[in-house]
């Protein structure tokens, strides 16, 4: 096993673990934007995909790496706005939604 | 020089996630998340666009603008299409993934080490199944295509193959990378089989099968992760597939269902034939004027909202109804079960859309015990998830599903358009009890009588 390979698993299993805690705690009550949140987040696909549309090595690379771009983009703005949005709507009794 | 600044960006971006999904944990620190969340992405792409690697900023930027240009209106589609939304994301993040395995594969393959193989091949099956598999989710959601289940005889079979030989076809490149030619059958297979997938799986199972989605999705970029050795994209991926995994347990059991079972069960065909047959029973029903009588007299109502509400678009009308008795010095609370509505927590988001505190929605374990002291369960659109039979009846398809206690209350009120069964196609006994009224009729056109009567008779 190489040494990057060992760490990346090291770091993966670490991650996994770390969010079950942290999931774990998420109130019931936000869901939908954790759904969300997480969406947004996993769109982080979008490091690979930049680097494949930028570094223009074939015609095909190219382009599959600009639709990927696009795909995340889409995923990094809806998720986060919708996220936010969500949370803008929860409010406590005897306060207005601002 | 600069770019030995970005591992630093990478590493301050994996810490917002964390932060982000930390803070989100409770509502009043939920938004700060998600803008701690933003600015680790704007990290992470800053990072990436300042590698030395990157040619040319063209495509990236048209990509950048057609992206947010797709972007923004989905995220101001309303909260009912949430779940159809939520699924769509899950298939462009897919996809994502997917097509970035594709391109790296052509670019270096046979040139590709063994576990980095064992990585792509894992990146592309999951990304290009999680894609169709999400889109077919999003159909069912946004009802183009059939919410019923469609099974036929031999069908876990097929799919088993087309898994089965899309895994092997994936395992023979590993050993033998130089076999490029598998590489479409692996992409097409996984394609087909996302779609397979869904097929036998009906409306009422969707909470379970998005979240396992989300799951997938963020398993695809963490495998992507390992084909570009880079830790970030592991964290982000390990995040949410832990996040979609902890989801879909919680959905299960809401439904007391096994993963296989929601997978290759197809439920709502073993229900379409029990309960046929049976005579019918006598209700009790009520009119709007007769059901705010017993609001009145009421001190406690707990409210049990279901899709239904939804669907009628009542939401905001219950919401009068909520401050109409509460100014009466009714306390009214909201019993939440948590496959109620189409995602983890929608039901949640969307009586917040409807300006009702957060603090008067009760999830079942916190409000069962309450029931009891209630003098009246307001059962709007919801319905299986009401039926005593869960309790009781070990012949019903939802025996041993947790339910939410209403039979206890003093009264249940339910507001149904018709006897007809709920998504799952049971009967519900608690429509025949003594304590029960039922008053039919459109949710919205109901609620707004109810409200008119009520203010009526103070």
């Amino acid at each position: 096993m190489s040494p990057s390979l060992e760490v990346g698993l090291y770091v993966f299993v670490l991650a996994t673990f770390l969010g079950l805690e942290i999931i774990r705690r998420v109130s019931p009550l936000l869901h939908t934007p954790l759904m969300s949140l997480t969406n947004a987040i996993s769109a982080i696909t979008i490091v690979g995909s930049i680097l494949v549309a930028g570094e223009q090595k074939s015609t095909l690379s190219t382009v599959l790496g600009t639709l990927a771009v696009t795909c995340s983009m889409i995923n990094i703005v809806g998720g986060y706005l919708i996220t936010y949005r969500m949370l803008r709507m929860f409010r406590k009794s005897g306060k207005d939604r601002r | 020089m600069i770019d030995r600044a970005i591992p630093l960006l990478y590493i301050g971006a994996a810490a917002s996630f964390i932060l982000a999904l930390k803070w989100l944990s409770t509502v009043t620190t939920a938004r700060r998340g998600v803008v701690v969340g933003a600015a680790g992405m704007a990290l992470a792409v800053a990072g990436t666009l300042m590698k030395p690697e990157i040619e040319s900023y063209r495509w990236i930027a048209v990509a950048f603008v057609v992206g947010t240009a797709i972007g923004i209106p989905m995220a101001l589609m309303p909260m009912t299409a949430v779940p159809q939304r939520t699924a769509l994301s899950h298939a462009f993040g897919a996809l994502a993934a997917a097509l970035v395995g594709t391109a790296e594969f052509y670019l270096h393959a046979p040139a590709i080490d063994r576990f980095t193989m064992g990585a792509l091949v894992l990146e592309v099956l999951l990304g290009f199944l999680t894609f169709t598999a999400s889109l077919m989710a999003f159909g069912k959601l946004q009802e183009i295509l059939p919410t019923r289940p469609i099974t036929w005889r031999g069908q876990n079979i097929l799919n088993f193959a087309i898994l089965g030989v899309a895994v092997a076809s994936g395992a023979y490149l590993v050993a033998r990378p130089d076999a490029i030619r598998l590489f479409p059958v692996l992409g097409g297979l996984a394609l087909v089989f996302g779609v397979m997938l869904i097929i036998p799986i009906g409306g009422a199972d969707m909470p379970t099968v998005i979240s396992l989605l989300n799951s997938y999705a963020g398993l695809a970029a963490a495998a992507m992760g390992f084909v570009l050795d880079n830790k970030l994209l592991i964290i982000a991926g390990a995040l949410d597939g832990s996040s979609g995994l902890i989801l879909s347990v919680i959905m299960c059991r809401a439904m007391n269902r096994s993963f296989t079972n929601v997978l290759f069960g197809a439920f709502g065909q073993v229900q379409a034939t029990t309960g046929a047959g049976e005579e019918q029973r006598a209700v009790r029903s009520a009119t709007p004027e007769e059901a705010a009588g017993v609001l009145q007299a009421a001190s406690r109502v707990i409210v049990v909202p279901g899709y239904g509400m939804a669907v009628a678009q009542a939401q905001h009308k219950v919401r009068e109804l909520y401050d109409a008795l509460t100014k009466a010095g009714i306390d009214v609370r909201f019993a939440i079960h948590p496959v109620a509505g189409r995602m983890p927590g929608h039901m949640n988001v969307l009586l917040a859309e409807a300006n009702i505190p957060y603090d008067r929605l009760v999830e079942m374990e916190e409000v069962n015990s309450d029931f009891p002291q209630a003098d009246v369960a307001l059962v709007i659109g919801a319905n299986d998830v009401t039926n005593p039979a869960a309790r009781h009846d070990t012949n019903s398809p939802i025996y041993g599903m947790p339910i939410l206690d209403v039979d206890k209350a003093r009264t249940v009120m339910v507001i149904k358009r018709s006897m007809s069964p709920g998504f799952a196609g049971i009967d519900n006994e608690l429509y025949y009890l003594d304590r029960t009224l039922m008053v039919f009729g459109d949710a919205k056109a109901v609620v707004g009588n109810l409200v008119k009567e009520f203010a009526g008779g103070t």
